[in-house]
């Protein structure tokens, strides 16, 4: 079974429920992984304590100019839809950063000047924790291209843990980073608080796990706080409430100790068992 | 000397743009000449990614001496334009194109490179 943990809203409580979550059904003794696919900031490793047992390049695919044959026609610079190479009077200028290896300005080059080479993005790297197996993407500065890396580490986690319950923590937000986190999985967990950002941006996430067609349900964090709107949208959505994590400043002062939170507060505790229940009850779409 | 400028409209006492990838349109203008030539930028705005980079070619395209913005380029359009001589002045985000131009020629906007 795959399972994402995506949110809409950054700081909800995405890495929270998967660190602890993840921990918990390990220590009920089943064979689970975590994989932090926040590549552009990966922090579920600060509430774990890690050991670190493999690293893997992760590289994608960019042209490399040969300026031997090329007559500097530019072609190259209108084929490309991501505005990753600008062609001057006397050169050409590939942006990496930009590039989202489709291979056009290659394969479209009238004289072949364009090579297709792998170039360094990040590292997925593996560690050991006390009770399950952790895998973290990781940029590398400067790097603006998430999606090749996230998709990496999917692949990296699947090949290696292909019977294990898998975790995905995913990046915030709607965008294509959190699609590629999201639309291999089995089941998304959208984390929000009830507070009006956090109703603006669930909808958000809504529509896109609604366009990707995958089956979703809503935890909201910080129960209690603010306002009663994203309880009413859930209902009159039919979008599954699977728990409400109640709104407590031990929480919070668990987390930033980074310790893991359902060891010592039984109503989070409670929350992670709801959540467990509603999993066991998810089919595995094939 | 052509000098070409980050602005919000086609006259002397238009505002600048502070943005120069985005910027809403540029002028230059041409001191052996007199002329002011309007440049529209519509195309950037709906670009997600790489603006400052298509600016720059558009830009240096018009073969300009100067370029008077208000925040500067960023790392990526800087690469394009130092593949020219031209050079790049910042400080006159807030300034009209008038005002803008005279601070240019009191030496009173600094060189981003």
């Amino acid at each position: 079974m795959k399972l994402t943990i995506a949110s809409g809203k950054g700081g909800t409580g995405k890495t929270t429920i998967s660190t602890n979550l993840t921990s918990l059904i390990a220590d009920m003794g089943k064979n689970i992984v975590l994989t932090d696919l926040d590549v552009e900031e990966p922090n579920s490793a600060l509430f774990l304590q890690t050991k670190l047992s493999n690293t893997k390049i992760s590289n994608k695919i960019v042209p490399t100019w040969e300026s031997n044959d090329c007559t500097l026609c530019g072609k190259c610079a209108k084929n490309c839809n991501f505005n990753a190479i600008v062609a001057m009077p006397n050169e050409i200028l590939i942006f990496p950063e930009l590039c989202h290896s489709c291979y056009a300005c290659s394969e479209l080059c009238p004289t072949n000047s364009l090579l297709m080479k792998p170039t360094r993005i990040g590292e997925i790297k593996e560690f050991e924790t006390k009770n399950f197996p952790f895998i973290e993407g990781r940029l590398d500065l400067g790097q603006e291209m998430a999606v090749p890396l996230i998709s990496q580490s999917i692949r990296y986690t699947k090949e290696k843990y292909k019977n294990h319950i898998m975790i995905f923590d995913a990046p915030p937000g709607t965008s294509c980073p959190v699609i590629e986190a999201s639309r291999g999985s089995d089941f998304v967990i959208l984390v929000t608080e009830s507070t009006p950002f956090g109703l603006n941006d669930l909808k958000l996430a809504v529509e896109t796990m609604r366009v990707l067609d995958k089956n979703f349900g809503v935890i909201i964090n910080r129960y209690g706080i603010g306002e009663i709107s994203v309880e009413e949208y859930c209902l009159k959505e039919n979008i599954p409430i699977i728990t409400k994590v109640k709104n407590d400043k031990n929480i919070a002062k668990l987390y930033s100790k980074g310790e893991l939170i359902y060891k010592q507060i039984d109503h989070f505790k409670n929350s992670l068992d709801e959540i467990i229940t509603f999993i066991g009850d998810i089919k595995c779409v094939k | 000397m052509k000098i070409v400028f980050t602005a919000q409209g086609n006259e002397w006492s238009s505002s600048m743009d502070a943005r120069f990838g985005r910027s809403e349109m540029f002028v230059s203008f041409d001191e052996n000449t007199n002329e002011l030539k309007i440049i529209t930028n519509n195309e950037t705005q709906e670009m997600e990614h790489g603006a400052g980079l298509q600016t720059s070619k558009k830009v240096l395209d018009l073969n300009p001496d100067v370029i008077i913005t208000g925040n500067g380029a960023g790392e990526k359009a800087l690469k394009v334009l130092k593949t020219s001589g031209v050079k790049m002045y910042i400080g006159a985000g807030d300034m009209t194109l008038k005002e803008a131009y005279e601070a240019f020629k009191n030496n009173k906007l600094q060189l981003q490179y």
